[in-house]
């Protein structure tokens, strides 16, 4: 029964991807709905996520900086802390903040319409809501990942040089002249694809387990709970496929 | 077998459904169950919490897939259509949910506008001001139209449930539990104004209801569904001295 149990949710999972990918194709038709929820998206995270990754940088700098004196290597901070937050420590931040503030929305969101039947009005008045609610969720979230990961890694950088000038009073194009030569464009152009995988995984399980959430109020509690924590483990599941994929190119 | 109506003038029938079935998990809710709705028709299912009613019309516009039978409405057999059609039959059906069904992150106006927006693909603001208007005059809320649905009271929100299902001008209309949880005198507005939008848009309407008074105000005939199966269908009158030990208590009280 349990096996029975778990390929019936394999199934529903694949039939719910194949309704996205499918549904994909028309989703410029969505196109306000998408742009309302990019906005949703991008203003609900941009704060914390420019406060986390301010903090981010200051700590990572400091952290860093005894390791790398004890070497006589402290002129490599720049480039270690540019490459860390580029490579790992941007995409993740903005990955797990956004699926705790996006992923637990959405999730919420969709369970609550669901269980007091918002969803099934829409089924049944045609409107095409799977169209409406999850295809635009997806969309939206697929595009906001990767523009508020440049925007972390900024502030990261940024918490990195203030921290840096503040002890060693280096001057801002020093540090960040540093900062570009070691950041590569596979770098850069890698972080932007692992976010997009991130914030698709964020709102294709957000959805998912919203759209399917079951028992009534207590199920929109439950859907919340899983969008946070099934995302957060797809984080890190995508960051080590990834690492291990640009490992042969680097 | 119970078919509800005998089949007479096929032409005036609007929705028909036989040998209906359908179970969860073993327990058998639906029982072969068969009946029609003719044109301008007002079809009360009446029965107790737990008969299967609900079930039943959510059964005849694809929000539930039955287990066996075949449903027709419109002329469009149900159990068959695809998506899109599925889409274009549900466009001419009015579903007004138990719960309301409000979409409580918008105003009224913006639930209102909704169908018309998706399905029609109406964007001109003067226009849609005028249909959402219209609706709302129906149901005596046009003074409600920049509210949001937690600040209406129940029996608003079942009047813009209404006004809601209006907007798309639907040939039938399915109410589930109309007036329930509803104080006497608000049902009784909510059943003069399911008569008044039957006169208004020639509307027919199958009525999920487990209060008799709502029976006894809106139906042309009423089905009476006992365990998921149909246990009679007859007039208001005729069923009110029933002798059956399942339905006499519903005319008691």
């Amino acid at each position: 029964m349990k096996l029975r149990s778990l390929l019936l949710t394999y199934e529903g999972i694949y039939r719910f991807a194949q309704k996205i990918f499918r549904q994909l194709l028309f989703a410029s038709s969505e196109w306000r709905e998408i742009l309302r929820q990019c906005y949703a998206a991008g203003n609900r995270s941009f704060f914390l996520v420019g406060f986390t990754a301010f903090l981010a940088g200051i700590v990572f700098t400091r952290q860093s900086r005894p390791s790398l004196s004890s070497f006589g290597a402290e002129s490599w901070l720049p480039s270690l802390v540019s490459q860390a937050v580029v490579r790992s420590l941007g995409p993740l931040i903005t990955g797990l903040i956004c699926a705790g503030k996006i992923g637990s929305n959405i999730g919420a969101e969709l369970s609550s319409m669901k269980v007091t039947e918002q969803i099934d009005a829409m089924e049944v008045s045609g409107t095409r809501p799977f169209s409406f609610l999850v295809v635009s969720r997806v969309v939206a979230t697929t595009l906001m990942l990767p523009i508020l990961v440049v925007f972390a890694d900024s502030i990261a950088l940024m918490g990195s040089y203030v921290t840096v000038h503040a002890i060693n009073n280096t001057g801002f194009r020093l540090y960040f002249n540093e900062v570009s030569s070691k950041i590569t464009y596979l770098d850069i152009f890698s972080s932007i694809i692992k976010a997009t995988f991130f914030g698709f995984a964020i709102g294709f399980v957000s959805c998912y387990v919203g759209y399917n959430s079951e028992n009534g109020t207590a199920g929109v509690g439950k859907a919340a709970n899983k969008a946070v924590v099934i995302s957060m483990s797809f984080i890190f599941i995508i960051d080590l496929i990834s690492l291990q994929f640009l490992n042969l190119f680097r | 077998m119970a078919i509800a109506k005998p089949v007479g003038d096929d032409s005036a029938v609007v929705v028909r459904v036989r040998n209906l079935k359908k179970s969860f998990d073993g327990a058998h809710v639906l029982k072969d169950i068969s009946l029609d709705l003719r044109q301008n028709e007002n079809l009360v299912i009446l029965g107790r919490s737990g008969s299967g009613k609900s079930v039943l019309i959510k059964c005849m516009v694809g929000l539930i897939l039955a287990d066996g039978g075949e449903i027709e409405l419109l002329g469009y057999k149900v159990r068959a259509l695809t998506p899109a059609k599925l889409n274009a039959m549900r466009q001419q059906i009015g579903f007004s949910f138990q719960s309301s069904a409000l979409y409580d992150s918008m105003t009224v106006q913006e639930n209102l506008e909704f169908p018309l927006k998706r399905n029609l693909a109406l964007f001109n603001k003067n226009e849609l001001n005028e249909l959402v208007m219209t609706a709302l005059q129906d149901v005596g809320l046009e003074d409600a139209a920049q509210k949001r649905p937690a600040e209406l009271s129940g029996g608003m929100k079942k009047r813009i449930g209404i006004a809601r299902t209006l907007i798309l001008k639907p040939k039938i209309i399915l109410y589930d539990e109309p007036t329930a949880g509803l104080d006497p005198i608000t049902s009784m507005e909510i059943n003069e104004l399911i008569l008044t939008v039957r006169k208004k848009y020639n509307t027919s309407a199958i009525i999920i209801t487990h209060d008799i008074s709502c029976a006894r105000q809106t139906s042309d005939s009423i089905v009476a569904l006992v365990n998921g199966q149909i246990r009679v269908e007859a007039k208001f009158d005729e069923l009110k001295n029933t002798n059956d030990p399942e339905l006499a208590p519903f005319f008691k009280y």
